[in-house]
């Protein structure tokens, strides 16, 4: 740059600070190490990492990690430990017990009070027993596994479909879009609840199960939720998946791959949905106790799984007509429905604050 | 001697819903002609609205062109032959937060091009490609595993420029590349289009808005208004000499870090703002804030003309 | 003595308080500003002058706070204020425009509405004068047509349009102080001329006086009289325009200097600055811009530089210039 003033007066420099507190060695030369102690990389981080990292700091979510560890760790491991099965009917030395039906927590029968006295051992009855002579725990953690697994395979139809649909979607664009949409407004206007009362009713009739299979036991109520789950339910997280990838489309990172060349299967596979992953997780972790609520909603009218197999909607149900008598048999699968929906919520929030792909760095 | 990138009449133009069966089109290139010669720079300024990244990314075929011809090296760029071309043109973007996916590692967005083109026969030999290209534009090769986040922004512009050399282009398409970066950080960046230039005779289209920027980094330049060029020519011809009254304008009213120079000069300010791409004046895009505008400016638009030594101007008036 | 300046910056500290820490974005800045005088702050990303610029207004987000020193407004130190008073101080004595006018401006009201508003709410002006007032601060910038203009949404005008009623409601109570925070960095160039035209014009006419806080040396070098640099929260460097571009005596304002191309050799090889730009989490001990220095010395890692007076209109903090000094003097005793 040219100078266009000439040099400054002799700097009265020397006259506002004492010169002699300085030494040449203080002007002497920086080396490259000692400036580098500034220049430190954080520690490489993934997102994945990171926003690990924020769920733990979570207190809520936590929790539910853990309560939900918990219960999943009692349904496994309960049937090892508890003898009885869930269809049994109580008896004592091979003689049906009568007396007991609808026993309190931790109580035992006439005749079960007889055999220990006389020497044997039974195992409590943690939540008593139902109308039918069964021990309830046993029943509440069958009916738990029932309703887990229904919610998950619910939540995994939901996602496949409508990651598939919404991912076609949401890239074509255009008229494609345009007609895959208002087919999903079509779908979000049938009446669901109808829909599986119908098709439960007609695949009764149409289907024969061999007695004593899965099918058979799960019954065709569940069959039907099951289909209806595949048909109806999977448009909310195909309109999700269609406008993440809408956002994502924007990206200049797209524009980048199509200048490079890349085909449109490699941009999908490689950028668009490894990006979508973190609302994928969000929002099947949400979608798990909608799935589980619904089912126990259709136990409790009545449409839930054949019977002796156990659902906690089907639980609750039954345990309506004692109520007044006997409110534990309500209690417990009740609150194991709330707090299986209340952890998946928390947790499906706590993803969504740690996974959250709208923070910047 | 055949320029290395030639484009002719390009024309852009994009459907707009202006009401409910009216759809107009929007100008966005309209008859652009330039070229380029091999280990060029040619720089391509204008404001916003005047179509310069349209003509950018027109050019690498990322929208396609509504009229006109690509030439690379004389043969026709269309849809055929794009794929292979891609190896030859390439582009880097603007936003470096935006233009590298958070999800990959450094080593897979350099990468990737290699994967699309099948340019390596071994993970090795990829590997060893990726740490030379990183070496190439002064990035660490310890931090080919690391996220594009991790990253500052100028870091970043770089990863931005491995990727596009990944190829081995001789046609580079710099779309605004320093314009988001910090002041003590874009003389880095310009200084590595530079040396990357001398050192593999890339040739670059380097588009920006920074007018010193451009002036330094380019052989010659070429001037937008709504979607028309108005001027081109070398670098020095069309700062110091302008002859279109928008160049001249537009050179006057750029800020310069030199207080005695730029309280000294005489500024042209224009009046008015830009007028809507969708409803272009008639003839001269310029005319409705041209101080100079005549009647023959209204009826036809002026081609460019050559006024010596190659500086091509496209006005009636001067 | 600190009564004779419009403004008077003391040792001014802000600092965030984030998830990650405190962070230090102003760590010790003082300076001083005279009616009508053009004062220049410029830095880059993590400089510290739109903090610097924002705890002056008291208008930081929730989580900055000013952690020390003071600033006088015609002797009365503010940071004492309450929020009543300065309710009533921001908009009438200081007001501000800032970057983006699309989101300055409340794009679900007309720009008459928002101008009245600032007129009404501090001025006596009611009703139909205020609307007077409000179509003259609109002429006054250089909008016609202000009668339509002021039935009109932001939305409906361009960007230079938007700066420019930005600048009407900021002047609508003719403050003393206007701060402009890269008030045309979202502009094209002929527009940016356009509002530093009128920005200049404006000074002239109404003796306010401006901070202009940019990144922009070109702006900069056009608009002021005096010019801050900052780096890391610090001042480096203060003068004159002439003083600053033309006998930088910090090594990062030389440095950015070398950095941008050079008017009279337009090709001549830019020298950049070494690094990247301070992360202000990590501050270092010393002199903030020791790790990119070249001519980083040891007492740069472990001493803040003193401010020292290089003359009359300059002054620097730089332990080269000590240097220089200690060396004309004969060296180590």
């Amino acid at each position: 740059m040219e100078k266009k003033d000439n040099t400054p007066k002799k700097s009265p420099l020397s006259l506002q600070l004492n010169l002699s507190k300085f030494n040449s060695y203080m002007f002497e030369k920086a080396s490259e190490d000692e400036k580098r102690q500034q220049d430190v990389m954080s520690e490489s981080t993934t997102f994945f990492k990171d926003g690990m990292r924020k769920l733990f700091k979570n207190p809520l979510a936590v929790g539910s990690i853990i309560v939900l560890s918990l219960i999943i760790l009692i349904i496994i491991f309960a049937p090892l430990i508890v003898p009885y099965r869930y269809e049994e009917i109580l008896s004592v030395n091979g003689i049906r017990d009568k007396g007991a039906k609808n026993l309190a927590p931790f109580t035992y029968s006439k005749m079960e009070q007889q055999y220990i006295e006389a020497g044997g051992s039974r195992f409590p009855h943690i939540f008593g027993t139902d109308e039918q002579c069964r021990d309830y725990f046993i029943r509440v953690v069958y009916g738990t596994r029932v309703s887990l697994i229904v919610g998950f395979f619910a939540s995994i139809i939901v996602l496949i479909i409508g990651m598939l649909y919404g991912s076609i979607s949401g890239y074509l664009g255009g008229k494609v879009d345009l007609i895959m949409m208002r087919i999903v407004d079509i779908i979000y206007s049938l009446p669901d609840m109808l829909i599986i009362i119908l098709l439960s009713v007609v695949l009764q009739t149409i289907l024969n199960f061999s007695p004593g299979s899965l099918l058979d036991s799960l019954g065709t109520n569940m069959i039907s939720l099951f289909i209806v789950f595949g048909l109806l339910y999977w448009v909310g997280m195909a309109r999700l998946i269609r406008g993440q990838i809408l956002s994502i489309k924007q990206n200049e990172y797209i524009l980048a791959a199509k200048s490079i060349g890349a085909p449109t299967s490699m941009i999908i596979r490689r950028h668009i949905l490894p990006n979508c992953i973190s609302v994928i997780i969000i929002s099947t972790a949400l979608q798990i106790p909608s799935a589980i609520f619904t089912e126990s909603y259709l136990s409790f009218v009545g449409l839930g799984v054949q019977s002796p197999m156990p659902s906690l909607g089907s639980l609750a149900n039954a345990a309506r007509g004692g109520l007044q008598n006997y409110p534990y048999k309500l209690l417990f699968p009740a609150l194991m429905i709330c707090l299986i929906v209340l952890s998946f919520n928390l947790l499906g929030d706590g993803l969504r604050d740690a996974f959250d792909p709208k923070l910047k760095r | 001697m055949t320029p290395l990138v030639e484009v002719r009449n390009l024309k852009q133009y994009f459907p707009v819903k202006t009401g409910l069966f009216k759809t107009e089109y929007l100008k966005a290139v309209d008859d652009v002609s330039f070229y380029i010669n091999e280990g060029e720079t040619l720089g391509l300024v204008g404001e916003s609205g005047c179509g310069k990244t349209t003509v950018g990314r027109t050019l690498l075929h990322l929208y396609e062109p509504t009229a006109g011809k690509i030439l690379y090296q004389g043969t026709e760029v269309n849809e055929k032959n794009i794929h292979s071309m891609r190896q030859k043109m390439q582009m880097v973007f603007q936003d470096p937060y935006s233009s590298l996916d958070p999800r990959m590692t450094v080593e897979d967005i350099i990468g990737e091009p290699l994967d699309v083109h099948h340019l390596c026969s071994s993970k090795g030999e990829r590997r060893e490609k990726i740490l030379h290209l990183m070496e190439l534009v002064g990035l660490n090769a310890e931090h080919a595993t690391r996220y594009a986040h991790e990253f500052s922004g100028g870091q970043r512009q770089r990863i931005g420029i491995a990727r596009a050399l990944a190829v081995n282009p001789k046609f580079i398409v710099c779309d605004e590349p320093v314009s988001a970066l910090d002041v003590s950080i874009q003389a880095q960046v310009i200084n590595m289009f530079e040396e990357l230039q001398e050192k593999l005779g890339v040739a670059y289209l380097f588009i920006a808005h920074d007018l010193l920027v451009v002036h330094h980094i380019s052989d010659r330049i070429a001037v937008m208004y709504l979607g028309k060029i108005v001027e081109t020519g070398t670098a020095d011809d069309v700062n110091y000499n302008s002859i279109h009254p928008y160049t001249c304008s537009l050179m006057s009213a750029v800020p310069i870090p030199d207080p005695d120079y730029t309280r000294s000069r005489k500024r042209i300010i224009l009046q008015g703002d830009v007028p809507s791409p969708l409803h272009m004046p008639s003839g001269c895009p310029f005319r409705t804030r041209c101080n100079h505008a005549c009647e023959k400016c209204a009826q036809e638009m002026p081609p460019l003309t050559d006024r010596g030594n190659g500086h091509m101007v496209a006005c009636w008036v001067k | 003595m600190e009564d004779k300046h419009l403004l008077s910056v003391q040792d001014l500290h802000t600092s965030f308080f984030t998830d990650a820490g405190e962070v230090h974005a102003v760590n010790g800045v003082s300076f001083n500003l005279d009616p009508g005088e053009i004062l220049g702050i410029v830095g880059e990303s993590g400089s510290g002058k739109s903090v610097t610029a924002y705890s002056i207004m008291q208008i930081l987000e929730a989580t900055g706070k000013i952690t020390g020193g003071k600033i006088l407004f015609k002797g009365h130190d503010l940071t004492r204020w309450n929020a009543a008073k300065l309710d009533k101080f921001r908009g009438k004595n200081v007001s501000i425009i800032f970057q983006d006018p699309m989101t300055s401006l409340n794009p679900v009201f007309t720009i008459g509405n928002q101008l009245i508003e600032a007129i009404t709410l501090h001025t006596s002006r009611k009703g139909e004068q205020a609307r007077k007032r409000a179509a003259e601060l609109l002429t006054l910038v250089g909008i016609n047509e202000p009668e339509r203009r002021l039935k009109q949404y932001p939305h409906e005008l361009s960007g230079g349009m938007r700066q420019r009623v930005m600048i009407a409601m900021a002047l609508a109570c003719e403050p003393d102080i206007l701060i402009a925070d890269e008030p045309t960095t979202a502009l094209d160039v002929t527009i940016q001329a356009q509002i530093l035209e009128l920005i200049q014009s404006l000074q002239k006419k109404m003796g306010m006086a401006v901070i202009l806080v940019t990144h922009d040396l070109g702006v900069i070098a056009e608009m002021c009289d005096n010019i801050i640099v900052m780096y890391g929260g610090r001042i480096c460097e203060r003068g004159t325009a002439r003083e600053i571009f033309y006998n930088p005596k910090h090594e990062y304002t030389k440095g950015l200097i070398r950095s941008i191309p050079n008017v009279n050799n337009m090709k001549e090889k830019l020298v950049p600055i070494a690094g990247t730009p301070i992360n202000i989490l990590n501050l270092p001990k010393g002199c903030a811009f020791c790790a990119r220095c070249d001519n980083c010395m040891k007492i740069c890692l472990t001493e803040v530089p003193e401010e020292l007076s290089i003359n009359k209109d300059h002054k620097a903090s730089c332990w080269m210039n000590v240097k220089e000094a200690f060396e004309e003097q004969g060296g180590a005793k």
